[in-house]
């Protein structure tokens, strides 16, 4: 959808890019083509160096021939800084791509009288222009006039005629000028040069230096307002635009273990997202490094590449270190899937670390970036640069997809556990918390999750354990003394334990009772059974004697009759 | 004037070239095309060096226009310049030399200048 407008905004005002990376990003495509800009700050600060590579990158990528006057540097000189950078201002000059001029003004040599003009410097342009066909001129500083030459009024009409003149020519130009008091340049260039203003500045804080780098003005386009650091290094110049991404990287749904399964589990039971950053902080000697050291193996082990910033401890330490836990990374580096790159905070400047990482970065091509750890930067600079320096490297990784993971050791202080981080946390995706418990005279690692971006994660504390067989985490002990860990948690689980060991026993013999008590009443029972049956077996034999009497009456009374021989007797028992 | 701009232009009195003190004048006029400036850089150049130098000056006029190569040889920033080539050291004048005083001093002629 923008395409068309960009179409139409280009052909409103055409840039010239200037090849420089970041400087383009900043501008929004490059300097004004065909219009001067100009560039001022104070002595040192890199204006000669952004000119040189304006017209360096311009005849070598974009096909634009220059020409580069200078007023103060000689020409063996340009060549001598410009191969510094990797530049041969030789090989262009012969190749007619690049045409150096070198004016002198010299005030002792020089007496004036009456009216003049610069016209020789047009004819010098002119000529230099021409001679190689060129679309971009650097002026490599033109205030150097206002030193040589006592008529300020004749120089500030031949300026204005000269930067209208470069206008006519539709030469992009940069102009250079030396930053002066409460004026951006001394002899306020800035009133002829008014399309396109660059202000570079050079300051040092606590003994580094830092460069930076601002658009001033643009007239008709926007641009970023902010201070870029800057660097010069073999590679030449480079700005880094602190929020040129604009939040526009892809996401990963992909999940990545951490190395610690348990730990994946409270993370939603899959682990960190891919392309996330990730924030462990802790006190000292919580087992920070040791958590990245795992992520390393898991990743390795997956067949990522690895890269290890290590701030504090050299490979050497951090492998043997990692040794001692169970861990082994010397395969992983050995196979290449693991880099370290090892240097003191205090080695440069905050700029230059992150340069140093965008070269690592892009050199390696890893897919998860340890960082160990980021708060010894701090060092090097105020909290806002270590932030802004941070936000850039979090952005830089998250648009290659890689996988962040950065250690940072807080102060002691309980209450500042969380503030401390608090700068930084904002562009953190996941937020570990190591920290110290202290109980019964011992300390030991409480591990939670803070915050963790777009999944449903732990918000319990766990307790970390570091052993020689590596990290564990384990529930801590929850209960009305309070969360308990260490040796108090296994004391009040062994107190536990004995406790329903007491209680099964209990409810052992209460069973055991029950079943002799079962035993008990039906013995009794069989006993009572019996003797009714015996009673029974009484009554049922005294019942049968009783008929044998009866019967043996009755024989009896048959026998008596018939020995009487009584009829009706015998009638009675014959007759029917 | 227009022959006189020219490289041809010269004003060497035969007689008087090179005596041992050097007093020999090897003038450079610089000018771009014929601006009123540089005409009349020219008329008061020549009217000083009748003057004070009558018969030991040369006087070169070049034209930027038609060489512009020579500027940068030459260091010519401002037009009109004038180069003092000989007697050595080099100097430069720069301006319509109208300040006779002036020029005098450039060409390190100051002995002359005062009355």
């Amino acid at each position: 959808m923008t395409q068309k407008k960009n179409i139409a905004k280009n052909r409103l005002l055409p840039k010239s890019p200037t090849g420089i990376s970041g400087l383009d990003e900043i501008t929004g495509g490059g300097l004004p083509k065909g219009r001067p800009t100009l560039v001022c700050g104070s002595a040192g600060c890199g204006k000669s160096m952004l000119g040189v590579e304006f017209l360096v990158r311009g005849a070598l990528q974009f096909n634009e021939p220059g020409v580069l006057m200078t007023f103060e540097e000689l020409p063996e000189d340009v060549v001598k800084n410009a191969r510094s950078l990797g530049f041969d201002i030789d090989d262009l000059v012969a190749k007619k791509k690049l045409f150096l001029d070198y004016v002198r003004v010299e005030r002792n040599e020089i007496q004036e009288t009456g009216e003049y003009d610069l016209e020789g410097i047009f004819v010098r342009l002119n000529y230099a222009i021409e001679a190689v066909g060129a679309k971009r001129v650097v002026l490599d500083t033109i205030e150097s006039l206002f030193t040589g030459l006592t008529n300020a009024a004749i120089l500030r009409a031949e300026l204005r005629r000269l930067f209208s003149w470069l206008k006519e020519k539709g030469v992009t130009a940069i102009i250079t000028g030396e930053k002066g008091d409460g004026m951006l340049t001394r002899n306020g260039l800035e009133e002829y040069v008014s399309d396109c203003v660059i202000m570079l500045d050079h300051r040092v804080i606590d003994q580094v230096s830092t460069r930076r780098l601002r658009v001033v003005k643009y007239r008709g386009s926007t641009h970023g307002t902010n201070e870029y650091p800057f660097l010069i290094n073999e590679n030449g110049f480079s700005v880094l635009p602190i929020s040129s991404l604009g939040l526009a990287h892809d996401v990963s749904s992909e999940r990545i273990s951490s190395g610690v399964p348990r730990l994946d589990l409270m993370l939603g039971g899959k682990g960190f997202y891919r392309g996330s950053s990730i924030l462990v902080s802790g006190t000292a000697g919580t087992g920070k490094s040791s958590l990245g050291a795992y992520f390393v193996d898991a990743a390795s082990r997956r067949g990522e590449r690895c890269l290890y910033f290590a701030f504090e401890e050299s490979p050497q330490q951090v492998i043997r270190n990692m040794r001692s836990i169970g861990l082994n990374l010397e395969p992983w580096t050995r196979k290449g899937l693991l880099r370290f790159q090892a240097s003191r905070p205090t080695l440069y400047g905050l700029e230059t670390h992150l340069a140093v990482m965008h070269k690592q970065v892009k050199d390696f091509k890893p897919q998860v970036v340890v960082i160990d750890p980021i708060s010894n930067l701090v060092n090097t600079g105020s909290p806002n640069e270590v932030r802004s320096m941070l936000l850039r490297l979090v952005d830089f990784l998250k648009s290659r997809q890689i996988t962040a993971f950065f250690t940072s050791l807080s102060s002691p202080d309980m209450k500042n556990l969380e503030q401390t981080d608090v700068g930084i946390s904002s562009i953190m995706d996941t937020w570990l918390l190591l920290r110290d418990i202290e109980l019964g005279g011992e300390r030991n690692r409480g591990l939670y999750v803070l915050k963790s971006r777009g999944m449903a994660h732990s918000n319990q504390i766990r307790e970390f354990v570091l052993s020689d067989h590596g990290i564990d985490i384990r529930d801590v002990y929850i209960g009305p003394e309070g969360v308990l860990t260490g040796s108090m948690r296994l004391a009040q689980e062994a107190r536990e334990r004995a406790q329903k060991i007491a209680r099964d026993l209990d409810i052992e013999s209460k069973q055991r009772q029950l079943t002799r008590k079962r035993a008990a009443l039906e013995a009794q029972i069989a006993a009572l059974k019996a003797e009714f049956e015996g009673e029974e077996a009484e009554i049922a034999r005294v019942l049968s004697q009783e008929n044998q009497l009866v019967q043996q009456v009755q024989i009896d009374e048959v026998a008596m009759a018939r020995s009487r021989q009584a009829d009706k007797v015998m009638d009675r028992r014959n007759g029917h | 004037m227009k022959a006189k701009t020219k490289r041809a232009a010269r004003k060497t009195s035969p007689g008087a070239n090179l005596n041992a003190a050097g007093l020999h004048y090897d003038l450079r006029l610089y000018v771009a095309g014929q601006t009123p400036k540089s005409l009349a850089a020219f008329a008061n150049l020549k009217e000083l060096c009748e003057l004070h130098l009558a018969g030991k000056y040369r006087i070169e006029v070049i034209d930027l226009v038609k060489k512009p190569q020579l500027a940068r040889d030459d260091q010519v920033i401002a037009i009109p310049t004038l180069v003092r080539r000989l007697p050595q050291p080099i100097r430069k004048i720069i301006g319509d030399l109208c300040d006779t005083r002036r020029t005098l001093i450039g060409l390190d002629l100051s002995d002359q200048a005062g009355p």
